[in-house]
């Protein structure tokens, strides 16, 4: 709860500041309130991740960013009265949405009933002709299920987001290195292969 | 930053944890919290510490652009192979099982792991980079 109200605290500060850097400095500490709160709720791979990347890489992007813009917003044009309801409207439904869910940490809840129960069990696929020893570690099994099952029960996912980090890399690159060329990035000596390059 | 002594000597005591916490968070996630993902994040982290203090150019040193390119694409193809790896010896795409007789799985998901740790790795510090190198301009 005091996580919360902390959160929703710097998420009306980002909204009211117009100094940028200070903003997302508030973003960083946003990002590390809600790893907290995940870390409360038993979600530490997902706080570990929102710590490094929210509190951090983000960060350091964002700074990046500021260096090359201005470090004002400019004064926001007058109240668009339509964005107000649609957001309003929106959130209302959202609140209405969660009415009907369970409590948190209802062990009955449907999300605990349907596939849950096999991935924590780790039998999911398992051949039956394969028998399993005792002393081989964890039966062959990974004891954190969250990697077994971002591993290897949803590892056509994972391959998908890791093509998804590698395009999203390459293309940033491509885009901010594929500018003319300036003094600091001198082309390689060898000729041929900055043809090369120039081919692929 | 490098006239700042104060920093440079803590950044120089603290980068190599930052690397080692890394590591550990790579090949250790799948006993607890992390992996590949994470790992990634914070080996690039340890290095983006290292540029602001030191500066691109020495970082650029210590990682080359080409060796970063081969690192993005390495750790995908890493993946890839693993997947393929299970075709070949007759099972199905990404099914780790059958690479050994009963840690197949494990070892799967340690390679798989190790890809994704050094895409993402590769990737945040490439596009850091690229950043930095126009801030400059």
């Amino acid at each position: 709860m005091i996580l919360l109200s902390l959160l929703v605290a710097t998420a009306v500060a980002i909204i009211l500041l117009r100094d940028l850097f200070a903003a997302v400095m508030l973003s960083g500490i946003f990002s590390l309130l809600s790893a907290g709160l995940f870390v409360v709720m038993d979600a530490v791979d997902v706080a570990f991740t929102e710590a490094a990347v929210g509190a951090g890489i983000a960060t350091v992007l964002m700074l990046g960013t500021l260096t090359q813009t201005s470090t004002r917003e400019r004064p926001a044009p007058r109240l668009d009265w339509s964005a107000l309801v649609v957001v309003v409207l929106t959130g209302t439904a959202l609140v209405i949405g969660t009415l009907d869910m369970p409590a948190y940490g209802d062990p009955t809840a449907p999300i605990h009933q349907h596939v849950a129960p096999a991935y924590i069990a780790q039998n999911v696929g398992k051949q039956s002709g394969r028998s399993e020893t005792d002393d081989d570690d964890f039966q062959g099994h990974v004891p954190n299920m969250v990697t077994a099952i971002l591993a290897s029960y949803r590892g056509y996912d994972t391959l998908g987001e890791l093509a998804v980090i590698f395009t999203a890399g390459v293309g940033v690159m491509l885009l901010l290195s594929g500018l003319p060329p300036t003094a600091g990035d001198t082309p390689e000596t060898n000729p041929a292969e900055s043809e090369a390059g120039v081919d692929a | 930053m490098k006239k700042h002594s104060i920093l440079r000597v803590v950044a120089k005591i603290l980068i190599p944890f930052v690397l080692l916490f890394a590591l550990y968070v790579q090949f250790h996630g799948d006993f607890g919290p992390g992996g590949g993902f994470q790992a990634g994040v914070i080996f690039a982290a340890g290095i983006i510490l290292y540029t602001l203090v030191f500066g691109l150019d020495t970082a650029r040193e210590v990682c080359p652009k080409r060796v970063l390119e081969c690192l993005v694409a390495g750790g995908l193809l890493l993946y890839g192979l693993v997947g393929t790896l299970g075709i070949l010896l007759g099972d199905r795409f990404l099914d780790y099982s059958v690479l050994a007789d009963h840690s197949g799985q494990h070892i799967g998901i340690l390679l798989v792991e190790l890809g994704v740790g050094v895409t993402v790795a590769a990737v945040v510090v490439s596009i850091f980079f690229v950043f930095v190198d126009r801030g400059r301009h």
